[in-house]
Formats: C-alpha cells, structure tokens, sequence
C-alpha cells in the first residue's frame, strides 16, 4: 500500500499565559537571536506537557518528536487523555496552524471535521449553508452541487433547508453540518470529537457513515475520541498519546487495554488536602485510591467487572463508633449508592479502609467519590468530590452475556434474572 | 505495491516555515468558489431581515453628504471649487469610504473569524479578500447614487465638465482596493498579537479623512498653506480624490507626478501587506 501522511519529527511549542507587555520584550530578544543566527533562546527550556505540574518556563511542548505513517485506507485512532496533545497533531495535519520544527508530508486532499458546523451562518438558509459550508471545507461549487439532494436526504431536514439555520434545533443544525462534511471527496478524512453532538440514532449514523468511508471507500481515516468504544469499533489502529508524545501504537484492543492499564494510572492516587482544624478533630484521610479485582491500581474500570477503592486515613486521638463511609454520585448528579464501614474503637496509627464492589455493576461512566470519617452519625472530616472512578465504554471479558449495552439504559447493570416461559396452554387453544 | 515513493511525489508539505513571496495562488484559484461564497454571504446578511434591504447602503452616504453641506459648505462656508456641493462631497465621501471600510475591516478580519479559522483550513488570503470584494459591491452602489446626482445637476445645466481622465476611473478603484487591502493586512498582521493597533484604528481612520480631500479641495490648502499642502499630498488617497473628482467634475487638482507618487506608494504598501501577512499567515491561530 501507498503511504499517504509521512510526520517526520513533529513538534509544537505553545507560550502559556497571556500576551501582554512583556511578551513585547521577549519578542524583540527572540527576533534579535534570530537575526544574528542564534537558536530561539525561549524555545530551549523544554519541557514535556503534563498539566497537573507547574513547570517552570511558560513555552510548553504540546507536542514533541511526533514520528509515523499512516498508509491508504488505515483507519487509525488516536486516544489519550485530556491535554496529550491529540487535538494539536489534528490542528496541523489540517493546517489550521503550523508546527514549530518538523514536517508533515501528506498525498492527496485532506478534509478536517474539527467541529460540526464551523462557518455557519445563523441568517442563511438550510441550502445557502451546505453550499457556504462546502466552500469551506475545500469544495468547489460543482461538486457541491452533484451531491446536494444526497447531502439533504442524509440530513434528514428536507423540509426546513430554505428557513435560516437559526430556527433548527441544535440536533437539526448538527444533521445538516455532518452531512456536508461526510459527503467531501477527499483521499484523507481527519476527525476530532464530533460525535459528542447529536442523538443517539444519529451518533449511529455518522459511525456508520465513517466506517463506510474507511472501509468501503478505501480512504484513509484518523479519528480522535473519547469514546473508547466508537474507537474500537471503527478503527484497527490505534496511536496512544501522552504528555505531548506517542507513547505507543499498535492494534486496536492491545493500545486500548494498554491505555486503560497504564495511561491512565498516574491520575488515579489522590491525595486529599489536610483539614484546617486538624487540632479539633480526632483524625484525617489522607489519600484514597481505585483497584480492580486483583489490586491493582487504576481509574478506569472496564464495564462488568467488580473494583475496590482504598482509603488511608490516621487517628490521632483515640476514638470510640468510628465510622468511614463512601458516596457514589453519577455524572448526572444522581447519588447511586452509600456505604459505610462497622462501627469501632480505634487507637491512634495509621490505618486503611477497604471497600470492595462485588454486587453492584455501574453502567459506563464517571462516578465521583464522597468521603466521610464519623462518630455514629456525627461526621468530621467530610471530603466532596474526594476521587472518581471511570467504568470504561469496554467491556469486561467476562460480563454477563445478556447485558446488550453498558451505557444509556440506567445506572446499574446488573441484570434481573429472567425466564420465558413457552405457555403451552395458549398454544394449545390457538391450534 | 509502490515502494519507490520519492519524495517529490507529496502533494502537501506542512513545515515551520514558508518563502517570503509564495502566495500559494493555485490554492487560492482552488478556493474561488468560498471567495464568492463569502462575498455573497456578507451581502445577503447585511440585509436579512431588513425591510428597505439594499436601500440601506444608500443610506449612508445620502444623509453624510447632507450633513457635509450643511456644516461645511454652509456652516463653515468652506468653497468646494466652484462646484455642487452634494456632488463633491459625494465625489470624495464614497472614493473614501471605500478605502476606509477596507481598511478597518481587513484589520479585524481575523479576530472577528478567528472562531471559524481555528477549525478548519482555507487560504487566510480569501478573508481579506472577500471583504475588498464585499466593500466593492457596497461602492458600486454608491456609485449609482453618483451617477443619479451626477445626471441630476447635468440636466440643470450646472458646469460639470468630464474629460478623458474619467478612463482612469478602472485604476481608481483597483488603488484604492489595494491601499486599503495593504493597510489592513500589516494592521492585521500585529493586532492578532498585539490589539493595541486596533485603537488606533478605530479613532484614527475618522480623523486621517481630514488629511485628505473629502470635504475640501485640493487648491484651496494650496492657496491658503502653500507650504503645508505637501502634507496632504502625502496621503496616497488625496491623489486618487482629486483624480476621480477632476474626470468626473472637470475642476480638482490632478497631476501626473502625484498620480505617479500615489501609485508606488499603493505597490510599495501592498508588497509590504503581503510580506508581512505570509509571515503571521500560518501561526496567527495560536495568538490571535
């Protein structure tokens, strides 16, 4: 196969904070070092991208000796988590900006989906849009023109295509927008997170759509998501990115399991700020964690299987009916479930608490953990939002076979037990 | 299998950098159609939910030209060459309007798109252009009101004398395009960094049309500040007033040399433009 994108050394370097006067200053030193031939003299102190740590110059590397490439008709994922730069590598590959060393080599049209909708215009109509929408994404009027009645039947808003786009619903303004985009005939189709928007049966859709296109029509596909599983199922490959690098690639489960292993894990120890009025109360967490099954630590639980969560906490005064108890709340601000330890008398040390899931399977999501340190009922150390866990959009191996799907339909999995019974009777009466 | 691949065979190369001169022009002749596209779209929202619509961009200058003769024809009593009043004004008002909307608009044209520019990718050229475009429609019809008024005061007899300076009227309006396309792309160029420019413009464009000759004529500085008229021939737009006035109305101070002076200082300003813009063109997004 044909090699269609070549990235070669690809780098990116961002000045955090904001441009003011002293940006003016640095701005005249680095132009004059670039005058006499001298390397730019803030572009030196690098440093890799992880956003949890104040680092210590403000250029910060997004991105950083980027190296791959990608052949006709991949469809690659690119997955990591918040600020890995994936969002970054798109933005050049579409020449929306450029890197700051490297290159990019790339053969036939490229065509970026960033974002559904971008140049819409709310006082146009529904027709005056797929053409403005078109231009913009590198089409030209002819073409545009050919593909109209396809583009509308796939939209599905036939009858409002000569009203302003202001007056859709935001579900129909998406419709209309992804199927301007799905319809580019381009060599290469770059995607970023736009299945976030839409319902469910359109989310289907465009999959779908996407799928068609790498499969179907040979064309090559990156596709950046969260959304683990539309990854999974669309793409064969997958590149993981963390802190600004690749840190590995591969095929699709094997990067997924990997990501979910080890990417994630550095997130998941939390440390829980020391209280205020330590001196009045008889005792502190300090630090809570998740674990799957086997203890090992982690924050992302793949949907089905059961995990434990760990709580550290000191006494330092010795206590009679103490009482640690964990809250799980859905992202939707729904409280699933409250459980508290036995009451006892502990003396002063260190200690740690242990709560192990093994009854309730939550659906796909992320749930934050409340933390309580108590006599009986009375609480004094209470800590909100004190972790999170993430049941991952994959599937544990072992998940109960009737469970069709681990998102969507309710919080809990676990399945009733359910019998149909062939009513011979009936039968019988029918014949 | 094609194992050979060299590397010339690439279609697209995205690096660091870009030469100083290289307007990518077949990527812009690709991208004609949203040129268009763009134009059309400032057209028609200009006037979406309007009732008088396009009847608006008469408007403006109407109700100028109005306030113009009263306070300084009237008030002011400034003379106007022998000239109708409300034709010389207009004359100057909409050759500087034009210039002036091209200015401050290329000059924020990409804060003002900097949404729809950091999503996607088209030449950044087409921006500034489609606002010359946009603007030229918006002159053209002004220019109608011209020739409305303009056959008005001929059929009253008034002394209205066009000459063959009138065939420049193509070269008028390509220079006055281009001044305002190269102002606004080097205002553009340092305000997606540095906004303190903006301000400048937003109250320094009102007050540069005093530096040239809309609401007086050329030979009355002359006359009154023989010493100082250089001042007001520094403005390229003076050269390009008084020719149009001079092609159209037979009265207005137009020379060859000034005309010659304009038209480098138009060249020199829209090269630098270019210059400038190829330099931000590529990063602008991570700034602006």
């Amino acid at each position: 196969m044909a090699k269609v994108i070549k990235v070669e050394n690809l780098s990116k370097a961002y000045q955090l904070g904001d441009f003011g006067t002293g940006t003016i200053s640095r701005d005249l030193e680095r132009y004059w070092a670039r005058i006499r031939g001298k390397e730019d003299p803030f572009l030196k102190i690098g440093e890799t991208n992880d956003r949890t740590t104040k680092g210590e110059s403000d250029i910060v590397w997004s991105l950083k000796n980027i190296n791959f490439e990608l052949e006709q008709g991949d469809a690659v994922g690119i997955i990591g988590r918040n600020g890995a730069g994936k969002s970054t590598l798109l933005k050049i590959l579409s020449r929306v900006t450029a890197p700051t060393t490297g290159s990019v080599k790339i053969k036939g049209r490229i065509a970026s989906l960033l974002e559904v909708g971008t140049g819409f215009h709310p006082e146009l109509s529904g027709r005056e849009n797929i053409f403005l929408n078109g231009a913009i994404l590198g089409m030209r009027k002819a073409e545009i023109k050919r593909k109209f009645d396809e583009i509308v039947a796939f939209s599905g808003v036939e009858r409002y295509i000569d009203t302003p786009v202001k007056r859709y619903s935001s579900g129909m303004y998406v419709r209309l927008a992804f199927a301007v985009a799905a319809h580019l005939e381009s060599e290469i189709l770059i995607v970023d997170e736009v299945l976030a928007v839409g319902d469910a049966e359109f989310q289907k859709k465009c999959l779908g759509k996407i799928d068609e296109v790498s499969k179907g029509e040979g064309r090559t596909v990156l596709f950046v998501s969260h959304n683990l599983n539309a990854v999974q199922k669309l793409c064969k490959n997958i590149i993981l990115m963390h802190n600004g690098a690749i840190n590995n690639m591969g095929g699709a489960d094997q990067m997924i399991n990997h990501y979910l292993q080890n990417v994630t894990l550095s997130k998941s120890v939390y440390d829980i700020p020391t209280p205020a009025n330590i001196a009045d109360i008889p005792g502190y967490a300090y630090k809570i964690y998740v674990e799957d099954a086997s203890g090992k630590v982690v924050n992302e639980i793949a949907a089905g299987a059961f995990w434990q969560i760990r709580v550290f906490f000191k006494v330092t005064k010795k206590i009679d009916d103490f009482v640690v108890g964990l809250g799980f709340t859905s992202a939707m601000e729904i409280t699933l479930r409250t459980s508290w330890s036995k009451a006892e008398n502990l003396d002063e040390g260190y200690y740690e608490a242990v709560f192990q899931e093994h009854q309730l399977l939550y659906a796909t999501g992320v749930y934050t953990i409340n933390l309580g340190l108590s006599i009986k009922e009375k609480t004094f150390h209470y800590v909100d939002n004190a972790a999170a866990i993430t049941i991952s959009g994959i599937t544990h191996e072992l998940i109960d076979q009737s469970i069709i799907t681990t998102s969507g339909t309710g919080l809990i999995l676990n399945p009733m037990s359910v019998k149909i019974i062939n009513d011979r009777k009936v039968f019988q009466e029918d014949v | 299998m094609n194992t050979l691949t060299n590397d010339n065979d690439w279609d697209i190369e995205i690096t660091a950098k870009s030469s100083i001169f290289d307007l990518n022009l077949k990527d812009l002749w690709h991208y004609r159609d949203l040129l268009l596209l763009f134009v059309r779209r400032d057209f028609v929202s200009f006037y979406k939910q309007t009732i008088l619509g396009p009847i608006w961009f008469f408007v403006q200058p109407v109700i100028t030209i109005l306030f113009y003769t009263l306070v300084f024809g009237n008030l002011a009593g400034i003379p106007v060459d022998g000239l109708p009043k409300p034709l010389f004004y207009l004359a100057g008002t909409i050759v500087w309007n034009y210039f002036s909307e091209c200015l401050t608009k290329t000059s924020t044209v990409f804060r003002d798109s900097a949404g729809l520019l950091g999503k996607v990718y088209f030449p950044r050229l087409i921006m500034p252009l489609s606002v010359v475009l946009s603007n030229l429609i918006k002159f053209g019809v002004q220019f109608i009101l011209f020739l409305i008024l303009y056959v008005f005061y001929w059929s009253k007899g008034s002394d209205i004398n066009p000459n063959a300076i009138l065939m420049m009227l193509p070269l008028l309006i390509v220079m006055i395009a281009a001044l305002g396309l190269g102002f606004g792309m080097i205002i553009s160029a340092v305000t997606t960094k540095y906004r303190d420019l903006a301000f400048i413009v937003s109250f320094g464009v009102p007050l540069l049309m005093y530096t040239t000759t809309v609401i007086y004529p050329l030979s009355i500085v002359e006359i009154k500040y023989p010493a100082y008229s250089w001042l007001i021939k520094f403005n390229p737009v003076t050269a390009i007033i008084e020719t149009f006035r001079y092609g159209f109305l037979g009265r207005g101070a137009f020379s060859w040399q000034l005309m010659g002076y304009s038209l480098i200082t138009t060249l020199i300003i829209l090269l630098t433009g270019t210059i400038i813009f190829n330099r931000v063109e590529k990063n602008f997004v991570d700034t602006v």
